[in-house]
């Protein structure tokens, strides 16, 4: 018994309980379901062990969505604490749970798999590949973020969540002031996770520098592949400090060093400066794709080519080299003296000017265009303000004395939420709603998609700009609640009425996607867009093979160019095609990363020891695996292309 | 269709803004280094305001002129590779922007580190405030005095905090009258201020630090100098001595009200500077005893 009084929570409250038997009932309704339709055998062969990056992308699609879920009823259970005085609704460490667990679901588990499922769908299409450079290597990143998004998620219902901010600043987050397991979930799951991000990095860079199309030189690739290859070598440059960082955080609570103690040569305010010269670019490897995204849409639906091509390439250099340069702005107030805080208030400022020309770009291109508002369209048209708002904002921080009165209030919340939302989710769902039909081979209704985006947007600037205002009245962050005699009651209750709206829109884009599933047209054909980049010349929804004949590109709106100006993008005959093998051995291995990780977490040595055989064992498993891959003849090609061209 | 938008924002924006009926807090500075923060932040607003209205309305234009439903239908727009001049300007500006917003920042950071302009003559009353979980205790070594959870100013005197943390990082801030600064429990940060209005200023720790952060909270109050020392006299007739096994107590986690005693604990635990430091940096004694070191490690390594 005693062995099992570790798992038990250390705050439980009714809430909890019920999340319990909601997840317990959930897993039994999904296991009977699999089994009655009998789709386990399916689900196995074509995704569990799937190295396609398309399929591979879309599991990434759809886990952030359900940690974009599992993250919003956390923000709607705080703004509904915050919204009227001393609320009781939850008591202090839940509240400090409950915007940890926020915090983190959305950016790691949400934000980042959303931006890595996107890549991993459009890049090889985009740069006319068969798949990512290294396939199963992809589908182990995969499993990897899974594992340690599931291990994050587990943490409320066995052994309690982590409780000391997204930042988790030590010595806060070290065993003398957080004593449950919670701190160990978010440096376990984060670090599963991290690996597996580490490696995508990598794959990305190879992919993109060495399976380009012929002809597609560096200077002729889409804006979206740009956008990923600079993520990706920012990821690759980043990513190593946050796991050094979990490391040493890890041993700090765990093996009782003294890496981020306030004595014995230890020093808490290391693990600020590490986590933020992880956590400062990690903001550009949200932020690049979504540059990426809207650029290929305000282009499409402008109906002009992207305005300052080179210029907008450059600044997305620009910004990956700055990024690492202002990780101070994050804590101004440490007392580093005006000298420092003056030089990173410069660099901090310097990230507007790139980032302007990008926006004057993006106006640029949509003058002397042909513009039409879809889904996709209203979102970028919507970024636009919110994201100069979020900017503007940002430079204003970036004043050191300034940011001395904005620092840890709600002006900060409001100013992050302004540039991630508008910034991020606006791209992520106007992404998602562009490629769906690449994706499924329908589209999304584009009716109840608008109501989706006014609801968002107007639930956006209610639920958030009051938080500027209380800011500068002196609301902190991070309150579980405050008195009547303050003042902020109004405001706060505007923003839990905002997010309600938010809510609600989330609530319809998902009827969205069930609705078109229900009601949407098959078979689009190739180009519902009148787009121009190379992904849209190969069918909807993409063959396995992606292109039947490898493409030859000469510009970065190849498909645009071969519909105008008559550039023949097909020159070779179908032959057969050389496609990986689908394999177990990431699933498996992600499987023991998750019992490595849980085990650890409690620290269970028997545990730790096992699955880190398992894990060695599955690795040396690959070493010595002869797998050569197989062929889809040419004949099968043939009728697939037939199949789908056929039926336009 | 974005107009509305823009419209919606800045209507609620006025709206908010002028239904509360008092200033908000960061904006009524009542001392100079909160002033020098509410003028950089007027400032700046008004800076953004114009980047923002003049996006915004190319924005509308551009999405109003060019928009489908207006435009024939064999319209074809044309293509554009870019242009060196219109780049130049939407890189100059910016970086004209971005320099002048610069100078401003390094400027005001300077002015609030520092002692006040028209304070450098006299000598700043120095007060250690040091935070344990969730209560601030203030030391008056000057004046032999500790509080607990409130802190009393003589207005027109600079004011030296000095502060440090038992646990948690937390930030000491008093919106009316500087902006915050952290305490640590490894170090020594100081922040300068003067209170120049008599009055009470919410004060708090702004840094979340676990469960009781949210009333981790205090009241600056500025008397005028012969209140003050009043204050001092009252306090040190009526109030008892702090005897290092009560100070002990109070550091247990909790909340406590405001408490009053003669002497402070700096007498027998100290704040973490000069050689009580966790790292010894800024000493210069030590500074020079550490390359002694070094320099003779050197040697050793050199033979």
């Amino acid at each position: 018994m005693e062995f099992f009084e570790r798992f038990a929570i250390p705050h439980p409250s009714p809430l909890i309980y019920a999340s319990m038997v909601a997840i317990g009932l959930t897993l039994i309704a999904i296991v009977i379901g699999i089994t009655y339709f009998n789709k386990w055998g399916y689900l196995w062969r074509e995704w569990l062990t799937t190295v396609d990056h398309k399929r591979i992308g879309i599991m990434y699609m759809i886990s952030a969505l359900l940690m974009l879920f599992r993250g919003g009823a956390d923000a709607v259970m705080m703004r509904l604490q915050t919204a009227v005085p001393d609320n009781a609704f939850l008591d202090a460490q839940h509240y400090n749970e409950v915007f940890t667990t926020h915090g983190v679901v959305m950016i790691f588990f949400m934000a980042m798999a959303f931006v890595i499922g996107l890549m991993n769908f459009v890049v090889p299409l985009q740069i006319g590949a068969r798949d990512v450079a290294f396939p199963r290597l992809n589908a182990i990143s995969f499993w990897l973020y899974f594992a340690g998004a599931m291990l994050f998620n587990i943490s409320f219902v066995i052994g309690g969540s982590p409780d000391a901010g997204w930042t988790n600043y030590f010595p806060l987050a070290g065993t003398d002031f957080s004593e449950s397991v919670g701190v160990n979930y978010y440096m376990w799951s984060l670090q599963i996770s991290g690996i597996g991000t580490l490696m995508t990095g990598i794959n990305f860079i190879v992919t993109i520098l060495k399976m380009r199309a012929p002809g597609m030189k560096l200077m002729k690739m889409p804006m979206f592949t740009w956008s990923a290859l600079i993520t990706n070598v920012i990821i690759v440059f980043a990513f190593p400090v946050l796991t050094i960082a979990l490391l040493m955080g890890t041993f700090d609570r765990q093996f009782g060093t003294h890496f981020f103690a306030s004595t014995n040569g230890g020093m808490d305010m290391l693990w600020a400066n590490l986590f933020w010269v992880w956590g400062h670019p990690e903001v550009y490897i949200l932020i690049l794709p979504a540059f990426g995204i809207y650029s290929e849409i305000i282009a499409t639906f402008s109906q002009r080519n992207l305005y300052g091509y080179k210029s907008m390439v450059g600044s997305m250099v620009i910004i990956s080299f700055l990024s690492f340069l202002v990780w101070v702005h994050h804590f101004f107030t440490m007392g580093h003296g005006a000298l420092v805080n003056g030089i990173f208030s410069i660099t901090t400022m310097a990230i507007a000017v790139p980032t302007g020309i990008k926006i004057f770009n993006w106006l640029l291109t949509m003058w002397k265009g042909k513009i039409r508002f879809t889904v996709p369209m209203l979102y970028s048209l919507g970024f636009i303000p919110l994201f100069t708002i979020g900017g503007v904002t940002g430079v204003m921080l970036a004043i050191a004395s300034a940011d001395y009165q904005y620092h840890n209030t709600m002006f900060l919340v409001a100013h992050f939420h302004n540039v991630i939302i508008p910034g991020v989710v606006f791209a992520m769902l106007a992404g998602l709603t562009y490629w769906w039909p690449k994706m499924f081979g329908f589209m999304l209704n584009e009716r109840i998609g608008k109501w989706g985006f006014w609801f968002l947007s107007i639930g956006f600037v209610f639920a958030f700009f009051p938080m500027y205002i209380t800011g500068l009245d002196g609301q902190a962050r991070r309150m579980y609640t405050y008195s009547e005699a303050t003042g902020f009651g109004p405001l706060n209750m505007l923003s839990f009425f905002g997010a309600g709206l938010m809510a609600i829109a989330f609530a319809l884009i998902v009827y969205n996607v069930y609705y078109s599933f229900r009601h949407s047209p098959r078979n689009v054909g190739m180009d519902p867009w009148n787009a121009r980049s190379l992904e849209w010349a190969t069918q909807n929804p993409v063959p396995e093979y992606n292109f039947a004949v490898t493409p030859v590109v000469n510009s970065s709106e190849a498909f645009w160019d071969s519909k105008k100006n008559g550039h023949q993008l097909f020159k070779d005959k179908i032959t057969k095609i050389h496609m990986p093998n689908n394999s177990g051995m990431p699933i498996i291995l992600a499987g023991f990363f998750f019992i490595f990780g849980f085990s650890f977490v409690f620290s269970i040595w028997i545990g730790v020891i096992v699955s880190a055989l398992g894990i060695l064992g599955t690795m040396a498993y690959r070493s010595f695996e002869n797998d050569h891959g197989r062929y889809i003849s040419e004949e099968e090609i043939k009728e697939t292309e037939k199949e789908y061209g056929g039926a336009k | 269709m974005k107009l509305k938008l823009a419209f919606i924002s800045f209507a609620i924006l006025i709206t908010t803004i002028l239904a509360g009926c008092e200033p908000l807090l960061v904006l009524d500075p009542k001392g100079p280094q909160a002033e020098t923060t509410a003028n950089v932040i007027w400032l700046s607003i008004f800076t953004m305001a114009v980047i923002v209205i003049v996006v915004i309305s190319m924005l509308v234009f551009i999405v109003y002129k060019y928009r489908a439903s207006k435009q024939k239908e064999d319209y074809e727009p044309p293509h554009i590779e870019g242009n060196p001049i219109v780049e130049s300007i939407i890189i100059g500006i910016p970086v004209l922007i971005v320099i002048f917003l610069s100078i401003v920042s390094v400027k005001s950071t300077y002015e609030v580190e520092n002692i006040p302009e028209g304070y450098e003559n006299q000598e700043p009353m120095v007060i250690y405030a040091a935070s344990s979980n969730w209560k601030w205790h203030f030391s008056y070594p000057e004046q032999d005095i500790e509080t607990l959870n409130y802190v009393i100013l003589p207005t027109n005197r600079p004011i030296e905090f000095r502060l440090y943390s038992y646990g948690p990082i937390t930030s000491f801030w008093i919106p009316q009258l500087a902006g915050q600064k952290y305490a640590m429990a490894d170090m020594v940060t100081k922040i300068n201020m003067v209170a120049e209005v008599p009055g009470d200023y919410a004060g708090r720790n702004a840094n979340f630090s676990g469960k009781g952060f949210a009333e981790n909270t205090f009241t600056a109050t500025a008397l005028s100098p012969d209140e003050f020392d009043k204050w001092v006299e009252e306090i040190q007739s009526t109030a008892k001595p702090l005897t290092e096994e009560k100070y002990e107590e109070l550091l247990e986690p909790g909340h406590l009200g405001q408490m009053t005693f003669t002497g402070t604990h700096l007498e027998f635990k100290p704040a973490p500077e000069g050689e009580n430091a966790g790292h010894h940096h800024g000493d210069a004694d030590e500074e020079i005893e550490r390359n002694d070191q070094e320099e003779g490690l050197e040697d050793h390594s050199n033979h």
